[in-house]
């Protein structure tokens, strides 16, 4: 389960890094769903290109297709996502909480070193 | 790829914040998420040098992390590998990740860039190299402040259409 997970991980992230792909998601997020020649409709590639980077979304997980007759509808799976999103906000609120005492700590010392000096 | 970035600007001079940073009774002064102890702090900040941090939150758990520093430019710059032995993050204990801190003097002391980053694919690791890793960061962050904001995903689009 937990190599799954970090699998998971890296594939979002992976799948993360195209703009284009990053500019269907975002629309998927606005609109919930839309059909492939919709997706395609913005982007300066051909279809064929559009359903390869629909391919990686699907494979990371972050996307679903059904076909109903000859329209495939796109959707949006955020689980995968969030489960990026979870670990980066874990390691944020650790760092930040650190952070902010180094911080405090360094700025004590500071006015010391100042005092001394005077 | 996955990794966090966060800046800081501390009213204090670089060799104070780096001091803070990498001796033992500075890391023992601040090392931990809550206002909760810090037990054991070892550090010996040169390249292959070794530290080892041991902490307690405010919800009584213990925590261990250790690593070697890669890294040691004084007031400068810091990396340093990081491992979790105790608590932490229980499903990265085989995991070596990376902890990269820039110093950056300012007029008004200095401005940390710290960076934590994972290194677990070799995937991730060219993708690091690459350089991309922050801006993904950024974007991850856009997306999960638009997700709290409630979908206000339309500067995507737009960032692809330019």
């Amino acid at each position: 389960m937990v190599n799954y997970q970090e699998r998971q991980l890296d594939r979002t992230f992976a799948a993360l890094v195209d703009r284009t792909r990053r500019a269907i998601l975002a629309r998927l997020e606005r609109e919930h769903s839309a059909s492939v020649t919709e997706l395609a409709e913005p982007f300066a590639i051909k279809l064929p290109a559009v359903m390869k980077h629909l391919d990686v979304l699907e494979s990371a997980g972050l996307i679903t297709r059904s076909k109903a007759g000859r329209v495939v509808t796109v959707r949006l799976r955020p689980q995968p996502m969030k489960e990026a999103m979870d670990w980066l906000r874990r390691y944020e609120r650790f760092w930040s909480g650190s952070l902010d005492r180094l911080a405090a700590y360094a700025e004590r010392k500071e006015e010391e070193a100042r005092r001394k000096s005077r | 790829m996955t990794s966090l970035t966060l800046v800081r600007r501390i009213r204090a001079r670089p060799s104070i914040v780096f001091e803070a940073m990498t001796t033992p009774d500075g890391i023992a002064q601040w090392w931990g998420p809550d206002a909760g102890p810090v037990l054991l702090a070892e550090s010996d900040a040169r390249m292959g040098g070794r530290f080892q941090v041991r902490f307690r939150t405010l919800d009584g758990t213990e925590h261990e992390s250790t690593g070697e520093y890669l890294e040691v430019v004084a007031s400068k710059r810091l990396v340093m590998s990081w491992r979790w032995t105790t608590g932490g993050e229980p499903d990265e204990h085989d995991e070596v990740s990376r902890v990269e801190i820039d110093f950056k003097p300012i007029d008004a002391g200095t401005e940390i860039t710290f960076t934590h980053a994972r290194l677990k694919t070799e995937a991730s690791r060219s993708s690091h190299e690459a350089g991309w890793a922050g801006a993904l960061d950024k974007l991850v962050r856009h997306l999960s402040s638009e997700r709290i904001a409630g979908g206000r995903a339309h500067d995507l689009s737009e960032e692809h259409a330019k």
